[in-house]
């Protein structure tokens, strides 16, 4: 007698050799609510005694607002530029052997490890006014200290590192084949460059962007020295936080907090969508 | 590491570089594709000295060991590259390149696969595919560098005999380097044999297997039996007993004979050339393989026919047939 065939049954958990599924997912699921989602739950919780109306009057009060476009805004553009540029200085790093490379490896590290506060004063103090750029910059006519321009420094700056070490191990593992064999092909290095090369690179410079956005959003130390601080001008949102905060108006900067992690949420969703479809479009099938 | 040589390319030809590694076949092939740099001498393409003529413009098809496909690119956009790539004023209009693309993939026999990626394709395919990239340029040379390494025993056959089918429709001059020798015997209408960066010999599969012109050659194009020999005019002797081997005229004393395990006899001991014991023995494809440690010490493998067995052990001796002469 034929034996009933197996069928196909939708499974929670897929048949693998390797073991301790259980208790490595129940694990990640305990950390990861007791150390990330709780707090934020909290938070959250916290927001919604104002009421959906209530966090809606916040959002729309002008200064949040404004502070609001300044940090998100200006983290956009931050995080454009850093990747533009961490993708160039990962470029040098892998593809030339200089003199002093590994210094300058290092040195792309630091503002991971500096105090926020520390990086914060040494640009203010660079870029005010009276500082060795600043004063350059006064002559052209860009203020760059305690305006958005200040902001924007600093968000690069921090969010450098990040664009750098997610491209360069990437670049390293290019294939030289690849750039010979377009070369032979008749494509000149513009070309190999735009259609070889860079391509493949694309989900890795999408994933430094979303984690220097990010960073930028999420960033206070560094900026509020340098940013001047103006209400509707240089404002960021996490300052208005804090600023409510010592008002004693918890509910206000919680849900100005949920606010910020609803936009931050949504956003780095997007990027990691259009980063799933760009693996798939660039051949990580 | 390249000593100077010249190596003359005939237009339409199927030449193999041949050599073991480090012999300096992928650099001689990367300084034909501008892909390496001489320190001097030159590379001249029909009439044209293409020396100082940079890769993207000397018109060469590179094949590479590891098919150094475009990972991001389908299959019919990597065959389109090298025409896509190509100036406006040069590029062939988009239902050209199409049907050029359509040709190359019924030549390769990859019709249905021209919206597949390569990560989707089997070693062979990519392969053939990297192939079809080169030969949508038109290149007036086509360069393959161990073009089937990478590949398991039947694919490499299988592609072996697909490639010179390929060479015969199409008449593209083509030099491949390899270090199998079978492959080269095979595929290639002359063989150059590569030895430490320099160019030991070049001919048909015929002609250096029956007129090597040194021992590496020889050793290089199959197992050989080596023994201490004395030549007296165009006499040789081993070990007192005259050969039927010819010494060329001029070599005279202490020479080494070399013989192809099938060159050898069995005869009764003491009354032949070499004298030893079998080791060991094996049947293959209607020959058997006999091992025989020779009394000197040296173990030698003999080919004979699938006839009678041999017990090990047995003490037996060895008649050369045939053989090659050479100083060392």
């Amino acid at each position: 007698m034929a034996e009933p065939p197996l069928r196909p049954r939708r499974r929670f958990r897929q048949p693998s050799v390797i073991p301790g599924f259980g208790i490595t997912f129940g694990y990640t699921l305990t950390c990861l609510g007791i150390i990330v989602l709780l707090p934020l739950a909290a938070l959250v919780a916290r927001a919604s005694g104002l009421g959906l109306w209530g966090i809606w009057e916040v959002a729309t009060d002008p200064r949040v607002a404004s502070a609001l476009r300044v940090s998100f805004g200006v983290s956009l553009l931050a995080a454009l530029t850093a990747s533009v540029f961490g993708f160039l200085i990962a470029w040098v790093l892998t593809r030339y052997r200089f003199p002093g490379r590994k210094i300058v490896d290092a040195v792309v590290d630091l503002p991971f490890a500096l105090p926020t506060a520390v990086a914060g004063i040494a640009l203010a103090s660079l870029y005010a006014p009276n500082g060795l750029v600043g004063e350059q910059l006064a002559k052209l006519g860009i203020e760059a200290a305690y305006t958005p321009v200040g902001i924007y420094i600093a968000m690069v700056f921090i969010g450098l590192p990040f664009a750098v070490r997610t491209v360069q191990p990437l670049i390293e593992e290019i294939d030289k084949e690849i750039e010979e064999a377009s070369a032979t092909l008749g494509a000149d290095r513009w070309h190999t460059l735009i259609k070889v090369v860079v391509p493949p690179l694309i989900p890795a410079v999408l994933t430094g962007f979303a984690l220097a956005f990010a960073r930028g959003v999420g960033e206070y130390g560094s900026i509020i020295f340098i940013a001047g601080n103006l209400p509707y001008v240089s404002e960021i949102a996490p300052l208005l936080i804090v600023i409510k905060l010592s008002e004693f108006d918890y509910g206000g900067a919680c849900a100005i907090a949920t606010i910020m992690l609803g936009i931050s949420f949504v956003t780095l969703l997007a990027i990691n969508l259009i980063q799933a479809w760009s693996r798939r479009r660039f051949g990580y099938v | 590491m390249l000593h100077d040589l010249s190596l003359d390319v005939r237009a339409g030809e199927l030449l193999a570089l041949l050599g073991p590694s480090g012999s300096g076949k992928t650099t001689l092939l990367r300084i034909i594709a501008g892909l390496d740099f001489p320190d001097r001498g030159r590379i001249i393409f029909g009439s044209d000295d293409a020396t100082r003529v940079p890769v993207q413009e000397r018109a060469v098809g590179f094949v590479f060991q590891h098919y150094a496909l475009f990972k991001h690119m389908s299959v019919a956009e990597n065959i389109a590259y090298g025409l896509n790539a190509r100036k406006r004023a040069d590029r062939p209009a988009k239902a050209e390149i199409k049907r050029r693309v359509g040709d190359l993939l019924d030549l390769i026999k990859l019709s249905g696969f021209a919206d597949r990626y390569p990560s989707q394709l089997s070693g062979g395919q990519r392969q053939r595919i990297a192939l079809a990239r080169a030969l949508a340029v038109e290149p007036r040379v086509l360069l393959l560098d161990e073009p089937f390494g990478a590949l398991d025993a039947q694919v490499r056959k299988d592609l072996r005999r697909w490639l010179r089918e390929i060479h015969d429709r199409t008449g593209q001059t083509t030099i491949f380097v390899t270090h199998d020798q079978d492959e080269a015997l095979e595929l290639s209408d002359r063989v150059a044999v590569l030895s430490k960066g320099r160019l030991e010999q070049i001919g048909t599969p015929d002609e250096v297997q029956e007129n090597p012109v040194s021992s590496t050659v020889l050793k290089f194009l199959g197992d050989t039996i080596e023994v201490e020999a004395i030549a007296q005019g165009s006499e040789v002797r081993v070990n007192g007993r005259l050969t039927p081997v010819k010494a060329p005229p001029g070599l005279v004393g202490p020479v080494k004979l070399y013989a192809r395990p099938w060159q050898l006899q069995f005869a009764e001991p003491g009354q032949a050339h070499l004298e030893g014991h079998v080791r060991s023995s094996y049947r293959s494809q209607g020959r058997q393989r006999i091992e025989v440690d020779r009394s000197e010490g040296k173990t030698v493998v003999v080919e004979a026919s699938d006839t009678h067995r041999l017990a090990a052990g047995r003490p037996v001796g060895l008649t050369i047939n045939a053989g090659y002469v050479f100083k060392d």
